[in-house]
């Protein structure tokens, strides 16, 4: 990079890593609506998915405001293209399974609690109050991702096997979490957020704790597949999702109702 | 400019929002929701501050659409309304009113204790919990185990 970020194309950035995260897990998880297994998974996903995309409205409008640019969330969500999203890697792996759809929500929704606790306190006052609103959310998910997890892991032999697969493809997408940059160092700097490598002791914690109620191993590679909320390298899927998401853009451009 | 003569107090502004329904639960009102947090004049335009339940609750939009028809319906054409996210919306807000009208619909109120006290039916408490997400995201999807009728719980957030 040319020349360092200022404060505000740092939290912009920032407010892109939240809001893509969301926006991208919560477009996957809807991709269940009137395929799940019972009724009452199709509607717990659909309301999950929901609250996401709620919970990217304010994420990506504010990075919108903070930009400046006379933008909207929408227009942050359905204009830009694959190497302008800084998701993590994780929300972008297709769902296969539900086993893996559950795995991924729960690893997704640990560390989203615990950032979420964090941001609470931010010194920007919005991403505070952004927090507070969405912790309550997410408290919500992890507590029935959480559930699902162990229900499924210490369940039947065929169930405990599609949990361990789903664990062992997504682990390596978790390191991801907890890279710092130096994005990071300027909003720890400026006490907005905390810095991504000192959740890691947390989350261990609590992943650990469910993951061994739910009888499954975590995989011992430290390997992390990197580059999404970077933007450096995003996997092959995030440009077919993004075909999907953003087809009515593309196909008729600015049209609105 | 206004066509009402003088400006309506903010006491009379808070009972004529209190008769604007709940889109999804029509049964309360937006005031017995709690998602009503400011009625004040500034100047000669009103502004409302509006809390939304669950951030992606797509019933946000109507609702306030349904605040401003009311208000114009009532003479008003000076209205301005904003969105605030902090403090976050609780089930904490929603009134006695608004409890007794939802059980009396059939929907048990919210509890601290995070889920039903008992069947909005048949009054049993023995109920059993079907699905922690329901027919909107405010609620939640329960049995009772002794009519065997389901019923939606209001989740205590």
């Amino acid at each position: 990079m040319a020349a360092p970020l200022s404060k505000d194309e740092a939290l912009v950035q920032f407010l892109l890593r939240m809001g893509d995260n969301t926006l991208i897990l919560g477009h996957r998880v809807s991709e269940w609506c009137g395929h799940s297994p019972v009724l009452e998974e199709d509607i717990a996903l659909a309301n999950t998915a929901l609250d996401l995309i709620g919970q990217t409205q304010m994420w990506l409008g504010l990075a919108a405001d903070v930009q400046g640019e006379g933008k909207s969330a929408d227009d942050l969500a359905f204009l830009r293209d694959v190497w302008e999203f800084r998701n993590l890697l994780l929300v972008e792996v297709p769902n296969e399974d539900f086993g893996r759809t559950l795995m991924r929500q729960f690893l997704f929704d640990a560390w989203h609690s615990i950032q979420l606790g964090h941001l609470m306190t931010s010194s920007d006052e919005r991403i505070a109050a952004i927090a507070a609103k969405t912790s309550k959310e997410v408290a919500y998910h992890l507590e029935r991702s959480a559930d699902t997890v162990v229900g499924l892991g210490d369940g039947t032999p065929e169930s405990h096997g599609f949990m361990q697969a789903a664990l062992d493809y997504l682990w390596p997408y978790v390191g991801e979490m907890f890279v710092s940059d130096e994005i990071d160092a300027a909003m720890v700097e400026a006490g907005i957020a905390p810095d991504p490598a000192s959740l890691r002791a947390d989350y261990d914690t609590l992943v650990g704790r469910i993951l061994a109620d739910a009888t499954l191993s975590i995989p011992e590679s430290q390997f992390a597949h990197k580059g999404g909320r970077t933007g450096a390298m995003h996997t092959e899927h995030l440009g077919h999702l993004l075909t999907q998401m953003q087809w009515l853009q593309r196909a008729y451009p600015g049209a609105s109702w | 400019m206004s066509q009402v003569a003088t400006q309506p107090s903010v006491d009379q502004i808070w009972e004529w929002l209190d008769a604007v329904p709940d889109p999804e639960i029509p049964v309360i009102s937006l005031v017995d929701l709690g998602i009503i947090r400011g009625v004040e004049w500034q100047g000669d335009t009103l502004v409302v501050a509006v809390t939304p339940t669950y951030s992606g609750c797509p019933a946000t939009a109507i609702i306030n659409l349904d605040i401003e028809t009311a208000l114009r319906d009532h003479g008003l054409d000076r209205i301005r309304l904003e969105t605030q996210i902090s403090p976050p919306w609780t089930t904490d807000w929603m009134s006695e009113k608004g409890r007794a009208k939802l059980e009396d619909y059939g929907i048990a109120p919210p509890q601290a204790a995070g889920g039903p006290e008992r069947c909005p039916n048949c009054q049993s408490k023995n109920v059993t919990r079907v699905s922690q997400f329901g027919s909107t995201p405010c609620k939640a999807h329960w049995r009772c185990q002794d009519c065997l009728e389901p019923f939606d719980y209001f989740k205590c957030i």
